[in-house]
Protein backbone atom coordinates (compact mmCIF):
# COMPACT_ATOMS: atom_id res chain seq x y z
CA UNK A 1 0.00 0.00 0.00
CA UNK A 2 2.83 2.40 0.94
CA UNK A 3 4.57 1.64 -2.38
CA UNK A 4 1.35 2.40 -4.27
CA UNK A 5 0.89 5.71 -2.41
CA UNK A 6 4.53 6.55 -3.07
CA UNK A 7 4.22 5.88 -6.82
CA UNK A 8 1.00 7.90 -7.09
CA UNK A 9 2.44 10.82 -5.07
CA UNK A 10 5.74 10.79 -6.98
CA UNK A 11 3.86 10.89 -10.32
CA UNK A 12 1.66 13.74 -9.02
CA UNK A 13 4.74 15.59 -7.72
CA UNK A 14 6.43 15.30 -11.12
CA UNK A 15 3.35 16.57 -12.93
CA UNK A 16 2.77 19.47 -10.53
CA UNK A 17 6.45 20.43 -10.68
CA UNK A 18 6.50 20.43 -14.51
CA UNK A 19 3.29 22.48 -14.66
CA UNK A 20 4.59 24.92 -12.02
CA UNK A 21 7.82 25.47 -13.98
CA UNK A 22 5.82 25.91 -17.19
CA UNK A 23 3.68 28.54 -15.45
CA UNK A 24 6.88 30.38 -14.37
CA UNK A 25 8.22 30.25 -17.93
CA UNK A 26 4.85 31.33 -19.38
CA UNK A 27 4.99 34.51 -17.31
CA UNK A 28 8.25 35.57 -19.01
CA UNK A 29 7.80 34.13 -22.51
CA UNK A 30 5.88 37.22 -23.74
CA UNK A 31 8.73 39.57 -22.82
CA UNK A 32 11.16 40.38 -25.62
CA UNK A 33 14.90 40.03 -25.08
CA UNK A 34 16.99 43.13 -25.74
CA UNK A 35 19.37 43.19 -28.70
CA UNK A 36 22.25 43.51 -26.24
CA UNK A 37 21.39 40.22 -24.49
CA UNK A 38 20.86 38.55 -27.87
CA UNK A 39 24.39 39.58 -28.81
CA UNK A 40 25.93 38.44 -25.53
CA UNK A 41 24.12 35.10 -25.40
CA UNK A 42 24.24 34.37 -29.12
CA UNK A 43 20.47 33.74 -29.24
CA UNK A 44 19.55 34.85 -32.78
CA UNK A 45 15.91 33.88 -33.36
CA UNK A 46 14.82 30.87 -31.31
CA UNK A 47 16.51 29.95 -28.04
CA UNK A 48 18.07 26.50 -27.92
CA UNK A 49 18.57 24.21 -24.94
CA UNK A 50 22.27 24.00 -25.80
CA UNK A 51 22.69 27.67 -24.79
CA UNK A 52 21.15 27.25 -21.32
CA UNK A 53 24.36 26.52 -19.40
CA UNK A 54 26.13 29.50 -21.01
CA UNK A 55 23.23 31.88 -20.25
CA UNK A 56 23.13 30.68 -16.63
CA UNK A 57 26.91 31.24 -16.37
CA UNK A 58 26.37 34.81 -17.58
CA UNK A 59 23.53 35.19 -15.07
CA UNK A 60 25.86 34.22 -12.26
CA UNK A 61 28.23 37.03 -13.24
CA UNK A 62 25.55 39.65 -12.55
CA UNK A 63 24.48 40.77 -9.05
CA UNK A 64 21.51 38.69 -7.93
CA UNK A 65 18.08 40.27 -7.76
CA UNK A 66 16.36 39.16 -4.54
CA UNK A 67 13.11 38.24 -6.28
CA UNK A 68 14.36 35.93 -9.04
CA UNK A 69 16.80 33.59 -7.21
CA UNK A 70 14.28 30.89 -6.28
CA UNK A 71 12.61 30.96 -9.73
CA UNK A 72 15.95 30.49 -11.50
CA UNK A 73 16.81 27.57 -9.20
CA UNK A 74 13.43 25.98 -9.99
CA UNK A 75 13.95 26.37 -13.75
CA UNK A 76 17.51 25.05 -13.41
CA UNK A 77 16.11 21.92 -11.74
CA UNK A 78 13.46 21.67 -14.47
CA UNK A 79 16.13 21.94 -17.18
CA UNK A 80 18.15 19.13 -15.55
CA UNK A 81 15.02 17.00 -15.36
CA UNK A 82 14.35 17.62 -19.08
CA UNK A 83 17.96 16.77 -19.95
CA UNK A 84 17.64 13.54 -17.96
CA UNK A 85 14.37 12.71 -19.74
CA UNK A 86 15.96 13.45 -23.11
CA UNK A 87 18.85 11.08 -22.49
CA UNK A 88 16.73 8.27 -20.97
CA UNK A 89 12.96 8.12 -21.61
CA UNK A 90 13.13 9.97 -24.94
CA UNK A 91 15.32 7.19 -26.37
CA UNK A 92 12.42 4.79 -25.87
CA UNK A 93 9.66 7.31 -26.76
CA UNK A 94 11.02 9.35 -29.71
CA UNK A 95 8.04 11.77 -29.63
CA UNK A 96 9.46 13.15 -26.39
CA UNK A 97 12.65 14.39 -28.13
CA UNK A 98 10.86 17.31 -29.82
CA UNK A 99 8.95 18.19 -26.66
CA UNK A 100 12.05 18.17 -24.42
CA UNK A 101 13.98 20.21 -27.02
CA UNK A 102 11.19 22.82 -27.14
CA UNK A 103 10.99 22.97 -23.34
CA UNK A 104 14.77 23.24 -22.94
CA UNK A 105 14.74 26.11 -25.44
CA UNK A 106 12.08 27.89 -23.39
CA UNK A 107 14.16 27.39 -20.23
CA UNK A 108 16.99 29.19 -22.08
CA UNK A 109 14.61 31.98 -23.07
CA UNK A 110 13.51 32.32 -19.43
CA UNK A 111 17.17 32.55 -18.33
CA UNK A 112 17.86 35.18 -21.05
CA UNK A 113 14.91 37.29 -19.83
CA UNK A 114 16.25 36.99 -16.27
CA UNK A 115 19.69 38.05 -17.54
CA UNK A 116 18.13 41.07 -19.22
CA UNK A 117 16.47 42.05 -15.92
CA UNK A 118 19.68 41.56 -13.96
CA UNK A 119 21.63 43.78 -16.37
CA UNK A 120 18.97 46.49 -16.03
CA UNK A 121 19.06 46.03 -12.23
CA UNK A 122 22.89 46.38 -12.18
CA UNK A 123 22.66 49.53 -14.30
CA UNK A 124 20.11 51.02 -11.90
CA UNK A 125 22.33 50.22 -8.92
CA UNK A 126 25.34 51.76 -10.64
CA UNK A 127 23.33 54.88 -11.54
CA UNK A 128 22.17 55.21 -7.91
CA UNK A 129 25.77 54.92 -6.68
CA UNK A 130 26.91 57.55 -9.17
CA UNK A 131 24.15 59.89 -8.01
CA UNK A 132 25.09 59.36 -4.38
CA UNK B 1 17.35 17.98 21.01
CA UNK B 2 17.25 19.26 17.42
CA UNK B 3 20.56 20.13 15.76
CA UNK B 4 21.67 23.40 14.18
CA UNK B 5 20.35 22.37 10.72
CA UNK B 6 16.88 21.81 12.22
CA UNK B 7 16.95 25.25 13.85
CA UNK B 8 18.07 26.93 10.60
CA UNK B 9 15.20 25.29 8.67
CA UNK B 10 12.81 26.18 11.49
CA UNK B 11 13.77 29.86 11.50
CA UNK B 12 13.70 29.95 7.69
CA UNK B 13 10.16 28.58 7.89
CA UNK B 14 9.13 31.36 10.31
CA UNK B 15 10.56 34.04 8.04
CA UNK B 16 8.87 32.62 4.94
CA UNK B 17 5.50 32.13 6.67
CA UNK B 18 5.60 35.70 7.96
CA UNK B 19 6.61 36.95 4.50
CA UNK B 20 3.50 35.37 2.91
CA UNK B 21 1.25 37.37 5.25
CA UNK B 22 3.31 40.55 4.77
CA UNK B 23 3.28 40.18 0.95
CA UNK B 24 -0.48 39.51 0.95
CA UNK B 25 -1.10 42.55 3.15
CA UNK B 26 1.14 44.81 1.08
CA UNK B 27 -0.58 43.80 -2.17
CA UNK B 28 -4.04 44.01 -0.53
CA UNK B 29 -4.72 40.31 -1.16
CA UNK B 30 -5.11 39.26 2.48
CA UNK B 31 -8.91 39.23 2.52
CA UNK B 32 -9.25 37.79 -0.96
CA UNK B 33 -7.21 34.73 0.06
CA UNK B 34 -8.18 34.85 3.72
CA UNK B 35 -7.97 31.11 4.51
CA UNK B 36 -4.54 30.78 2.85
CA UNK B 37 -3.20 33.69 4.86
CA UNK B 38 -4.81 32.52 8.10
CA UNK B 39 -3.22 29.12 7.53
CA UNK B 40 0.22 30.76 7.18
CA UNK B 41 -0.43 32.92 10.24
CA UNK B 42 -1.40 29.87 12.32
CA UNK B 43 1.65 28.00 10.95
CA UNK B 44 3.83 30.80 12.28
CA UNK B 45 2.06 30.97 15.67
CA UNK B 46 2.07 27.18 16.19
CA UNK B 47 5.70 27.03 15.10
CA UNK B 48 6.65 29.61 17.73
CA UNK B 49 4.47 27.73 20.24
CA UNK B 50 6.26 24.46 19.41
CA UNK B 51 9.60 26.14 19.98
CA UNK B 52 8.44 27.42 23.38
CA UNK B 53 7.13 24.00 24.46
CA UNK B 54 10.28 22.30 23.15
CA UNK B 55 12.60 24.62 25.03
CA UNK B 56 10.60 24.27 28.28
CA UNK B 57 9.83 20.53 28.30
CA UNK B 58 12.22 18.91 25.79
CA UNK B 59 11.77 16.83 22.65
CA UNK B 60 10.84 13.55 24.36
CA UNK B 61 8.29 15.08 26.75
CA UNK B 62 4.60 14.20 26.63
CA UNK B 63 3.75 17.93 26.52
CA UNK B 64 5.69 18.42 23.29
CA UNK B 65 4.17 15.29 21.72
CA UNK B 66 0.64 16.42 22.57
CA UNK B 67 1.23 19.97 21.40
CA UNK B 68 2.92 18.79 18.18
CA UNK B 69 0.20 16.32 17.15
CA UNK B 70 -2.76 18.54 18.09
CA UNK B 71 -1.32 21.58 16.34
CA UNK B 72 -0.40 19.47 13.31
CA UNK B 73 -3.98 18.17 13.01
CA UNK B 74 -5.39 21.69 13.37
CA UNK B 75 -3.00 23.02 10.72
CA UNK B 76 -3.93 20.20 8.34
CA UNK B 77 -7.62 21.09 8.79
CA UNK B 78 -6.79 24.76 8.09
CA UNK B 79 -4.87 23.74 4.97
CA UNK B 80 -7.83 21.63 3.88
CA UNK B 81 -10.08 24.67 4.30
CA UNK B 82 -7.57 26.78 2.35
CA UNK B 83 -7.76 24.25 -0.48
CA UNK B 84 -11.56 24.42 -0.43
CA UNK B 85 -11.39 28.23 -0.79
CA UNK B 86 -9.22 27.72 -3.89
CA UNK B 87 -12.02 25.49 -5.23
CA UNK B 88 -14.45 28.34 -4.50
CA UNK B 89 -12.23 30.74 -6.48
CA UNK B 90 -12.00 28.40 -9.48
CA UNK B 91 -15.73 27.58 -9.53
CA UNK B 92 -16.72 31.15 -8.65
CA UNK B 93 -18.65 31.83 -11.86
CA UNK B 94 -20.59 28.57 -11.70
CA UNK B 95 -22.31 29.60 -8.45
CA UNK B 96 -21.81 26.20 -6.83
CA UNK B 97 -20.27 27.50 -3.59
CA UNK B 98 -23.06 26.06 -1.41
CA UNK B 99 -22.58 22.54 -2.77
CA UNK B 100 -18.79 22.79 -2.55
CA UNK B 101 -18.95 23.79 1.12
CA UNK B 102 -21.39 20.98 1.91
CA UNK B 103 -19.23 18.40 0.10
CA UNK B 104 -16.11 19.69 1.89
CA UNK B 105 -17.75 19.36 5.33
CA UNK B 106 -19.01 15.85 4.51
CA UNK B 107 -15.58 14.79 3.22
CA UNK B 108 -13.87 16.17 6.34
CA UNK B 109 -16.38 14.38 8.59
CA UNK B 110 -15.92 11.17 6.56
CA UNK B 111 -12.13 11.37 6.89
CA UNK B 112 -12.44 11.98 10.65
CA UNK B 113 -14.80 8.97 11.03
CA UNK B 114 -12.46 6.78 8.97
CA UNK B 115 -9.48 7.87 11.11
CA UNK B 116 -11.48 7.17 14.28
CA UNK B 117 -12.37 3.69 12.99
CA UNK B 118 -8.72 2.94 12.22
CA UNK B 119 -7.53 4.12 15.66
CA UNK B 120 -10.33 2.24 17.46
CA UNK B 121 -9.25 -1.05 15.88
CA UNK B 122 -5.65 -0.62 16.99
CA UNK B 123 -4.49 -1.49 20.49
CA UNK B 124 -3.28 2.03 21.17
CA UNK B 125 -6.55 3.95 21.53
CA UNK B 126 -5.15 7.37 22.25
CA UNK B 127 -6.35 10.79 21.22
CA UNK B 128 -2.90 11.59 19.76
CA UNK B 129 -3.24 8.45 17.61
CA UNK B 130 -6.51 9.80 16.23
CA UNK B 131 -4.99 13.21 15.44
CA UNK B 132 -1.96 11.61 13.78
CA UNK B 133 -4.21 9.36 11.66
CA UNK B 134 -6.53 12.27 10.78
CA UNK B 135 -3.57 14.42 9.75
CA UNK B 136 -2.07 11.71 7.54
CA UNK B 137 -5.42 10.87 5.90
CA UNK B 138 -6.22 14.54 5.29
CA UNK B 139 -2.88 14.95 3.51
CA UNK B 140 -3.80 12.19 1.12
CA UNK B 141 -7.35 13.56 0.64
CA UNK B 142 -5.76 16.98 0.04
CA UNK B 143 -3.47 15.54 -2.62
CA UNK B 144 -6.39 13.89 -4.44
CA UNK B 145 -8.50 17.06 -4.18
CA UNK B 146 -5.65 19.23 -5.49
CA UNK B 147 -5.20 16.84 -8.40
CA UNK B 148 -8.93 17.08 -9.19
CA UNK B 149 -8.76 20.89 -8.89
CA UNK B 150 -5.81 20.96 -11.28
CA UNK B 151 -7.82 18.89 -13.75
CA UNK B 152 -10.70 21.38 -13.40
CA UNK B 153 -8.32 24.31 -14.01
CA UNK B 154 -7.12 22.73 -17.25
CA UNK B 155 -10.65 21.77 -18.33
CA UNK B 156 -12.13 25.19 -17.55
CA UNK B 157 -9.13 26.91 -19.18
CA UNK B 158 -8.46 29.00 -16.10
CA UNK B 159 -6.15 31.93 -16.92
CA UNK B 160 -5.52 33.65 -13.56
CA UNK B 161 -1.75 33.30 -13.09
CA UNK B 162 -1.72 33.87 -9.35
CA UNK B 163 -4.50 31.35 -8.68
CA UNK B 164 -2.80 28.78 -10.92
CA UNK B 165 0.53 29.16 -9.13
CA UNK B 166 -1.12 28.95 -5.70
CA UNK B 167 -2.81 25.68 -6.69
CA UNK B 168 0.31 24.21 -8.31
CA UNK B 169 2.53 24.99 -5.34
CA UNK B 170 -0.06 23.41 -3.05
CA UNK B 171 -0.04 20.35 -5.32
CA UNK B 172 3.76 20.10 -5.06
CA UNK B 173 3.52 20.44 -1.27
CA UNK B 174 0.82 17.78 -0.83
CA UNK B 175 2.41 15.28 -3.22
CA UNK B 176 5.89 15.78 -1.71
CA UNK B 177 4.51 15.18 1.78
CA UNK B 178 2.50 12.13 0.73
CA UNK B 179 5.58 10.73 -1.05
CA UNK B 180 7.83 11.26 1.99
CA UNK B 181 5.24 9.76 4.36
CA UNK B 182 5.07 6.69 2.10
CA UNK B 183 8.87 6.58 1.77
CA UNK B 184 9.16 6.67 5.55
CA UNK B 185 6.88 3.61 5.75
CA UNK B 186 8.86 1.75 3.07
CA UNK B 187 12.32 2.61 4.46
CA UNK B 188 11.90 3.40 8.20
CA UNK B 189 15.68 3.69 8.74
CA UNK B 190 16.23 6.28 5.96
CA UNK B 191 17.56 9.23 8.01
CA UNK B 192 17.51 11.92 5.30
CA UNK B 193 13.70 12.10 5.48
CA UNK B 194 13.87 14.08 8.74
CA UNK B 195 15.44 16.95 6.72
CA UNK B 196 13.41 16.49 3.51
CA UNK B 197 10.04 17.06 5.23
CA UNK B 198 10.86 20.51 6.76
CA UNK B 199 12.59 21.63 3.53
CA UNK B 200 9.41 20.85 1.58
CA UNK B 201 7.54 22.71 4.32
CA UNK B 202 9.54 25.85 3.42
CA UNK B 203 8.78 25.59 -0.31
CA UNK B 204 5.04 26.25 0.06
CA UNK B 205 5.39 29.64 1.84
CA UNK B 206 8.20 30.56 -0.59
CA UNK B 207 5.99 29.91 -3.63
CA UNK B 208 2.97 31.62 -2.06
CA UNK B 209 5.01 34.67 -1.04
CA UNK B 210 6.28 34.94 -4.62
CA UNK B 211 2.73 34.60 -5.99
CA UNK B 212 1.42 37.37 -3.72
CA UNK B 213 4.41 39.65 -4.13
CA UNK B 214 5.26 39.41 -7.83
CA UNK B 215 2.02 38.41 -9.58
CA UNK B 216 -0.76 40.97 -9.79
CA UNK B 217 -4.33 39.67 -9.36
CA UNK B 218 -5.19 40.57 -12.96
CA UNK B 219 -2.17 38.74 -14.51
CA UNK B 220 -3.30 36.16 -17.06
CA UNK B 221 -1.63 33.32 -18.97
CA UNK B 222 -2.52 31.07 -21.88
CA UNK B 223 -4.02 27.83 -20.50
CA UNK B 224 -2.39 25.80 -23.30
CA UNK B 225 1.02 26.63 -21.77
CA UNK B 226 0.14 24.70 -18.60
CA UNK B 227 -0.67 21.22 -19.84
CA UNK B 228 2.27 18.84 -19.76
CA UNK B 229 1.11 17.37 -23.08
CA UNK B 230 1.29 20.16 -25.71
CA UNK B 231 -2.14 21.29 -26.97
Amino acid sequence: MATLIFLFSAAALLQFFISYCRSLIAASIKQPISAEVRDVTGIASAASGEDFVRVVQLLQLCPERPEDGSRIRAINAYFRLLTLMRSTVARVVPALVNWTDMERGQCTYFAAVALDRRIAFSRDMLAQQMDA
Amino acid sequence: MPGSIDYVIWILGWVLEASVVVCALSTRSFRRYLCLNLYMLFCLLFSIGRYQVLSHYGLSSAQYSYFYFYSDALLTIFLYLALITLYLHVFDEMKVGKYLRLTAVLLLAGTALFSYAVVQQSQQKMLTGFFYELSQNLYFVGLVLTYVLWGAILKLRETRTRLIQLVLSLGIYFSAFAATFALRNIFPSFQMIQYIVPVFGCLLPLAWAYAFWRLPEDARMAPARLAVVPR
